[in-house]
């Protein structure tokens, strides 16, 4: 047998790329152009509905390529304004001041609802209180009350649960819950949602608050000026302590993120929402921030 | 060429040893950059006295007080765990153990300090917690007291193994002078050899504590992590660490919270910082006691 040396191959080889390097050199120039990389920073709330969407995007048009990064609502509107994010998650509105900013480096914020988050209030299931209004709630919250016994429940000291101040939940929760207050100092600090849960069923006298997908079966959801934290009553807006999860674009989305925005709001999309926990809207709404200043 | 040999590793041994240098300079370096501009917005006196820590509101606040406070508390509670236990088992294989139980007793106590934080915190959040809560009927078991608990076990190796040392670097003449006096064994323990290696246990006990200190993952897990002055052991506390921890990811990159947490690294650098030096006073002193040298 007549052994062949591989050599003269690899050299035809790198004669071919060698020819071929300049076209495609030439290609992956036209590529800015049409933008076939995303990248999405932001709320960590969000995350896991923009990685799923993420991976269905790139999987069925395999020549995009979109990166997902947690960091947060304000480091993802940051990022936005920077130009170094194509998408922003975040689960609050832009504020004024992130909005002054944008103007400031020729960005226009553009506000897409991709989903509703519900934020459940939970109790130990021992607990015989089933509902709550948002005074009792506020008063827990903000250290007013301190025992079962003064809003009807048990003789017992109340363990108030709430998240690290930079979580997004703990945002939400402060802007809709307690319009602004402080949250008593007293309060656990815990770094998830899992741990409110794990906190939460371990605890007879705790109380704490989480997204709805998050909530276990170990815990029990309350209701909110009597209304039930639901899937319908979250996504209507009904349910005191819901909110809308927005993905901000630099303008009305083009191109390929328009494409992405569009695939989310799509029935399949909003589907991928609904098993990562969060509430499907299924209305596309296209509304822009600057116009409700003037 | 041999003489050119020698230079060369000369040369690189010295570039691997300055690296720890280098690194420690750049820590420092860091710690100093980040956290000057909050020192420029807040007084030093207003940071660490203050007892409200509210980065996120507006507008913040960011008394360290309650934060430095609780890892003050939760080390000391840590050190009446790991110095009886760090102490006492270092005595029991060094002096009373038999060969065959030192052999048994030292890998163990080795097992115990490669163990991650986070399983000690995963352990101390699932089964220390709900079995204190429990057994003492407190309303949380997340709180100072499993914290000191839990890191109190952590530390026990480091302490373990440097008292350990500390005993085997007494001089075999100072026991057998003892014994040829007519003291007994434990009058040769108690009064001869633990004197002798007393500076040495400290130093031990010391580096032990610098340990708890820095501690991160278990503390945030256990701790409970409320901001407040804690009226009892059983309340739950915020160390420095987990504060850092729970907060750095979401703080946004060159922000006055961002600065606010260098400050507390910068605080904690210079706390083990203090508390190294004077385990090497310490060490320094033993050693010359001992007749070692140096």
């Amino acid at each position: 047998m007549k052994r062949q040396s591989i050599y003269p191959h690899i050299l035809s080889y790198m004669i071919c790329l060698f020819f071929l390097t300049p076209a495609n050199a030439a290609i992956s120039k036209e590529a800015p152009a049409d933008s076939k990389t995303i990248t999405i920073k932001g709320s960590t709330t969000i995350l896991p509905i923009a990685q799923i969407m993420a991976e269905e995007f790139m999987d069925k048009n395999k020549d995009i390529s979109i990166s997902v990064q947690g960091g947060g609502s304000g480091v993802g509107i940051a990022s936005l304004i920077d130009k170094t994010a194509d998408i922003a998650d975040s689960s609050r509105k832009i504020s004024p001041k992130e909005l002054e900013q944008a103007k400031g480096s020729g960005v226009t914020p553009y506000e897409n609802i991709i989903a509703m988050d519900g934020i459940a209030v939970v109790v130990h299931p021992s607990n015989i209180k089933n509902h709550f209004n948002t005074h009792q709630l506020r008063a827990v919250y903000t250290g007013k009350v301190s025992n079962w016994l003064e809003i009807g429940g048990e003789n017992r000291k109340i363990v108030v649960i709430s998240r690290d101040t930079s979580s997004g939940t703990y945002e939400a929760f402060a802007n809709l819950a307690l319009s602004g207050q402080k949250v008593r100092p007293d309060a656990l600090i815990t770094a998830s949602n899992q741990t409110v849960n794990t906190t939460v069923a371990q605890t007879p006298g705790a109380i704490g608050y989480l997204g709805l997908g998050y909530v276990s079966k170990k815990v029990k959801a309350v209701r909110i000026n009597n209304i039930e934290c639901t899937k319908d009553t979250i996504r209507s807006g009904k349910y005191p302590l819901s909110r809308p999860l927005y993905m901000y674009t630099d303008g009305i989305p083009e191109g390929t993120v328009r494409r992405f925005i569009d695939y989310i709001l799509s029935g399949q999309g909003q589907e991928l929402v609904e098993t990562e926990g969060f509430v499907g809207i299924r209305i596309q709404v296209y509304k822009n921030p600057d116009r409700d200043d003037k | 060429m041999i003489r050119f040999k020698e230079e060369l590793y000369k040369w690189i041994f010295a570039v691997l040893a300055l690296a720890s240098l280098v690194f420690l300079v750049g820590i420092i370096i860091t710690l100093f950059k980040e956290s000057i501009p909050i020192f420029s917005h807040y007084s030093f006196f207003h940071l660490l006295f203050g007892t409200q820590w509210y980065p996120t509101f507006e507008p913040p606040e960011f008394g360290m007080f309650t934060l430095i406070f609780a890892s003050v508390v939760v080390t000391l509670g840590s050190m009446l765990f790991c110095v009886p236990i760090g102490v006492g088992s270092a005595l029991y294989i060094h002096e009373i153990a038999s060969e065959k139980q030192r052999a048994f007793l030292k890998p163990i106590i080795e097992i115990l300090a490669g163990i991650p934080s986070i399983i000690y915190g995963f352990f101390g959040m699932v089964i220390v917690a709900p079995l204190l809560q429990n057994v003492l009927d407190i309303p949380i078991g997340l709180c100072a007291f499993t914290a000191s608990l839990v890191l109190g076990i952590m530390a026990t190796p480091t302490v373990a193994s440097l008292a350990e040392d500390a005993l085997s670097f007494v001089p075999r003449s100072f026991r057998e002078a003892s014994l040829a006096l007519g003291a007994n064994r434990w009058q040769t323990l108690t009064k001869v050899i633990v004197p002798a290696a007393g500076s040495g246990i400290s130093t031990a006990i010391i580096l032990g504590m610098s340990r708890a200190v820095g501690e991160t993952m278990t503390v945030l897990m256990v701790a409970g992590g409320a901001a407040v002055i804690p009226k009892s052991i059983f309340d739950p506390v915020r160390p420095m660490t987990s504060t850092i921890a729970a907060e750095m990811g979401e703080a946004v990159m060159g922000s006055t919270h961002f600065s606010a947490l260098f400050a507390i690294g910068l605080i904690l650098f210079l706390i083990t910082l203090i508390i190294n030096i004077i385990a090497e006073v310490i060490s320094r002193r033993f050693r010359l006691k001992l007749g070692l040298g140096r």
